[in-house]
């Protein structure tokens, strides 16, 4: 129960008196018939007794106030009593009212008793389990069909003489999802290489190896974490920011005035963030190994006292250019998925803006997924390959 | 106008960026009439509709509704108004993770303590009032038509019998047949619930056919009066809005 404030004050208190005579009911009505009464009444006019009666009249003629609500009371009382087969021969209210009256004693009740849709059932989590699972089926078969699109687009963009690349929007996108990302991915990167270098450190000291924490770090960071951190932050930063872009758009109807015009929307807003992304993605992981590996030396000049030469003489046996490849030839692929899904996520938007965030998030969830996914398949791989 | 004024506006003063949108405002709004508020495009109409509401602070002046102030946006002078007016946005604004009846029941939970079942009902005869089928009841926001979501935001304002409504282009988007219907509405609701409306529209024939008073919005000031006493205005805008050629086809029908 809600504190209910004292704002609406009741003058006049809302009366109700009934009274029988000769198999015929009165009720009498009096005082403000008000929302804030309207509670009390009702409970009054439920326990109306009607027993012997065989007409009634409601005489609500002497009322100081009535609104739509205190008039519904009326009406109801009057439609309950003609269901219980007692003729309602009069329902007075002010002249002023009567307006109010009329226009309300058109409400049909029985729409007020299935007004709520159902509670769900186990058969209900059946239907939506069905649902989902259709629902992933087909954004797959979805995504690929856009991935094709894509792929045929983009090669016809670089290799057909007669379209042009879109070369300032390509810069545009090279700045927004590269350079911009810069201090973000350092900080994260800076800090990885810490928290991995102390767990790494704190494990092999048990053995005398703290030496090989640098072994550890340089091949963890650049083979690994280096190309899934930064993957992942550019989900959540460019991944989202192209779905929302796209989405936006498709709300204002823009990219339907582009198909009016004929303008290619893949072309104009696909193939720039694509190759946009699969230019800056490598370089952003580049340099969070670069700035992962200053991370990982802070903390092992402070932790284990190995001076900078000593680090970097470690770290040049222990890894080679290949490490290096390995971790950096993933990022374009990352790119490119991230990219799409962004991308095909922005053009599914309907025309309302709460689907720009339901799919911007779906967005971030599905790049992410796939990354993760991606790099499994990779390690398979490069295990297969013995790379 | 005669009556109790239930909107006193003094000396508003109104601007965003250094640029001055309303230049010492007054306006009084009578109890019982529908005052329409017109105006050019960025003349401030909405601005001034929800600086009464008390969605957006002045740079000066004074807005009193039903005797409290608004225009210092502080809770306290807020809460006895919000149930006495009801405000129907230009798109409706229902809450779109609700239902039609749960949007209209919202008010009903915030201020009073009425059981499910009085809500339900009393749900059921504010959508007879505007109008809806008993069916839209349990219909989504995204499930219904233009004029339906009106329609729903309007019986959402008036869950509680507000004293004054305001409407924010109650017509535009509209079909003419629709817009039409909404006016008669307007009227209806206004005689058979004693309402006070502010109406910021567009609509020239919806003008005609409920306001009692027009306020026109023009070079930062405000100038009050009937169709008739505003038709004959020295000021070329507003002479223009009404003597032009939608205004005659308007006003001759």
């Amino acid at each position: 129960m809600r504190n209910l404030p004292p704002v609406v004050v009741i003058r006049v208190p809302a009366t109700l008196r009934t009274e029988i005579a000769r198999e015929r009911l009165r009720i009498v009505a009096g005082g403000e018939w008000i929302v804030p009464e309207v509670p009390r009444l009702d409970g009054l006019l439920k326990a109306l007794p009607v027993t012997g009666a065989q007409s009634a009249e409601i005489d609500a003629s002497g009322v100081d106030a009535l609104d739509s609500a205190g008039a519904w009371l009326l009406v109801r009382t009057a439609q309950d009593l003609a269901r219980r087969k007692v003729r309602v021969e009069r329902l007075t209210v002010p002249e002023r009212y009567a307006t109010l009256l009329s226009a309300i004693s058109g409400t049909e009740t029985d729409a007020s008793l299935n007004m709520h849709p159902p509670t769900p059932s186990f058969r209900h989590f059946l239907e939506r389990l069905g649902r989902g699972t259709e629902h992933v089926g087909r954004q797959a078969w979805d995504l690929t069909g856009f991935l094709g699109r894509v792929v045929v687009e983009t090669f016809e963009a670089i290799l057909s003489p007669r379209r042009e690349l879109p070369i300032p929007a390509f810069v545009h996108q090279l700045e927004e999802t590269g350079l911009t990302a810069l201090p973000i991915v350092g900080l994260l990167a800076f800090l990885l290489g810490i928290v991995l270098t102390y767990q790494g450190a704190d494990q092999l000291k048990r053995f005398g190896a703290q030496i090989y924490t640098i072994d550890f770090l340089g091949i963890g960071f650049l083979r690994e974490l280096g190309g899934l951190v930064t993957a992942i932050i550019v989900a959540g930063r460019s991944g989202s920011a192209f779905t929302a872009q796209i989405g936006t758009m498709r709300v204002n109807e823009e990219t339907d005035a582009m198909q009016t015009i004929g303008l290619n929307i893949t072309e104009i807003l696909v193939v720039p963030r694509v190759l946009g992304l699969m230019i800056a993605l490598p370089l952003l992981t580049f340099y969070a190994d670069v700035v992962g590996i200053i991370g990982g030396m802070v903390m092992t000049y402070f932790d284990l006292g190995i001076t900078i030469p000593a680090f970097m003489r470690e770290l040049s046996s222990a890894i080679t250019l290949k490490t290096l490849l390995v971790g950096l030839v993933k990022a374009p692929v990352f790119a490119f998925v991230i990219a799409l899904v962004g991308c095909f996520e922005g053009m599914r938007v309907e025309r309302n803006a709460a689907s720009v965030g339901r799919l911007t998030t779906r967005s971030v969830v599905e790049s992410i997924f796939l990354i993760i996914a991606l790099d499994a398949g990779f390690s398979v791989l490069f295990s297969i390959l013995g790379v | 106008m005669a009556g109790e004024v239930v909107i006193r506006i003094r000396g508003l003063v109104n601007g965003f960026d250094g640029t001055i949108i309303h230049d010492h405002i007054d306006l009084d709004v009578c109890r019982g009439e529908v005052l329409g508020v017109v105006g050019g495009s960025g003349t401030g109409k909405s601005v001034l509709l929800r600086s009464i509401v008390g969605l957006n602070r002045p740079l000066a002046g004074s807005i009193r509704v039903l005797g409290k102030e608004t225009a210092e946006i502080d809770n306290e002078n807020l809460k006895g108004l919000q149930l006495r007016w009801g405000v129907l946005f230009q798109e409706g604004a229902l809450f779109s993770s609700l239902t039609v009846a749960q949007n209209i029941q919202v008010p009903m939970r915030r201020w009073t303590n009425m059981s499910q079942h009085v809500m339900d009902e009393l749900t059921a005869v504010k959508l007879t009032l505007v109008g809806l089928p008993p069916d839209a009841a349990r219909k989504h926001p995204s499930e219904l038509s233009g004029g339906m979501k009106k329609r729903a935001g309007l019986a959402r304002a008036l869950a509680l019998d507000p004293e004054i409504l305001f409407l924010d282009e109650p017509t535009s988007g509209l079909d003419p047949i629709s817009a039409a219907h909404f006016d008669e509405l307007i009227k209806n609701l206004k005689t058979s619930l004693g309402l006070t409306v502010f109406m910021v529209t567009h609509d020239l024939d919806s003008l005609k056919a409920v306001t009692d008073r027009i306020a026109v919005l023009v070079d930062r000031k405000i100038r009050v009066g009937t169709i008739q006493t505003l038709v004959n205005d020295s000021n070329p805008w507003i002479h223009e809005y009404f003597t032009g050629p939608r205004g005659r086809a308007a006003l001759a029908g």
